[in-house]
């Protein structure tokens, strides 16, 4: 059941993109096509589950157990820079076509704020639905639940911007300001689901 | 170009959030009020202003390679000096900000300056750059506040202007739409694109 709720609440209530901000510097970016999107998705998804793990194992084993959390900024942001690095040396020697697909997205990620923000946020104790200490668990469904309400936000506004493009938008409109709004709609939409979880 | 463009130019011609795009997720996420704008906004133009000089005096002791993380880690070791004196000294306002503040690591701006301007310039000029990017950002961020801020509680910097406000300006529907009509008024009135 908590495990329901952690992922209702991350991909529709608490949707990372639409009621959180973070990682919108992508989702302006790359929201042009629906392709281009799903692979975003995927490399968002990989590395953010990862990181997840990652930085939940250092943050209880090293920087709790040594009583230095002032360090977890530095120390969270140069994991994920290798991480990324990492993650993109072995895509491109285990499998090339996945490679060839998130390659040009993988650098991004770094300084995609939802990647962090999910780190910090689990270390912080912040999953809405968990009561008491997060476990291990909790932290990967967290990460995979959010990834997919970033997956879901960003398909669907790619799917709207696809459109907007043939239509006729006044000229101080075109682009980012009109992207901007139909965000602004589509998070209203999303506001619907308050109160459900 | 003289210092004078140099700083303006972060205020009006190249500011960062209405004509560059950069920054955008603190942008969205604390203008819930001009006050909290404002805030982030100073604490971001510090970081920026931090990183900027520091960069700018040690960039030729960098190798090329390892350039980014050497940025990363300066840009993070500034984030620690901010989180810790908010922390301190203004602990109701680093609980407004809360999550954003460590996340101005990764704000575009901050490491987009230090890569395309602080490490080819001078010490002088990249500090120039620096206030000047952070005045604009600072600016951007306190008029989407106090917008927001009016519009959703009737209230500008916490004194009242009228009864009662749309609520969902406050919440997050508002700080897209709010954000795309003032690009909107930047592109018309100031920065006119043809």
């Amino acid at each position: 059941m908590e495990y329901i709720i952690i992922i209702i609440s991350a991909i529709f209530v608490n949707n990372i993109l639409l009621a959180k901000f973070l990682g919108v510097c992508p989702f302006i970016g790359v929201s042009n096509k629906v392709e281009t999107s799903i692979g975003m998705t995927g490399a968002v998804t990989f590395v953010m589950v990862i990181a997840t793990i990652v930085t939940y194992l250092i943050q209880k084993y090293v920087l709790e157990a040594f009583g230095i959390q002032f360090m977890r900024t530095i120390t969270f942001i140069i994991i994920i820079a290798s991480l990324v690095q990492m993650v993109e040396i072995m895509l491109k020697k285990i499998s090339p076509p996945l490679y060839q697909a998130l390659g040009i997205f993988l650098p991004l990620i770094t300084t995609n704020c939802a990647v962090l923000g999910v780190a910090i946020m689990v270390t912080d104790g912040q999953i809405p639905g968990v009561e008491g200490t997060i476990t291990l668990l909790h932290s990967v469904v967290f990460a995979i639940a959010n990834a997919v309400g970033f997956g879901l936000a960003l398909i669907v506004f790619a799917g709207l911007r696809e459109h907007v493009e043939l239509t006729n938008v006044p000229k101080a409109m075109k682009g980012v300001p009109i992207a901007f709004i139909i965000a602004g709609l589509l998070a209203m939409a999303f506001m619907g689901f308050t109160g459900i979880v | 170009m003289s210092q004078w463009k140099n700083f303006s130019k972060g205020i009006f011609k190249e500011n960062a959030v209405f004509v560059l795009f950069l920054g955008l997720c603190p942008t969205l996420g604390v203008t819930t009020s001009a006050l909290n704008g404002l805030g982030m906004g100073l604490a971001t133009t510090f970081v920026l202003l931090g990183s900027n000089m520091v960069v700018a005096l040690i960039k030729n002791f960098i190798p090329d390679k390892v350039r980014i993380p050497s940025f990363i880690v300066i840009i993070a070791s500034f984030v620690t000096i901010v989180e810790l004196t908010m922390q301190a000294y203004l602990p109701d306002l680093f609980k407004q900000l809360g999550l954003f503040i460590p996340l101005i690591v990764v704000n575009c701006l901050v490491l987009g300056r230090a890569e395309a301007f602080a490490s080819k310039n001078t010490f002088l000029s990249s500090f120039v750059d620096g206030l000047g990017m952070g005045i604009g950002f600072s600016l951007a961020l306190t008029v989407l506040g106090g917008v927001r801020e009016i519009l959703g509680s009737g209230q500008i910097f916490g004194l009242d202007l009228y009864e009662g406000g749309m609520i969902a300006f406050v919440l997050s529907p508002g700080a897209f739409i709010v954000l795309g009509y003032l690009i909107v008024l930047n592109n018309k009135l100031i920065n006119k694109k043809s």
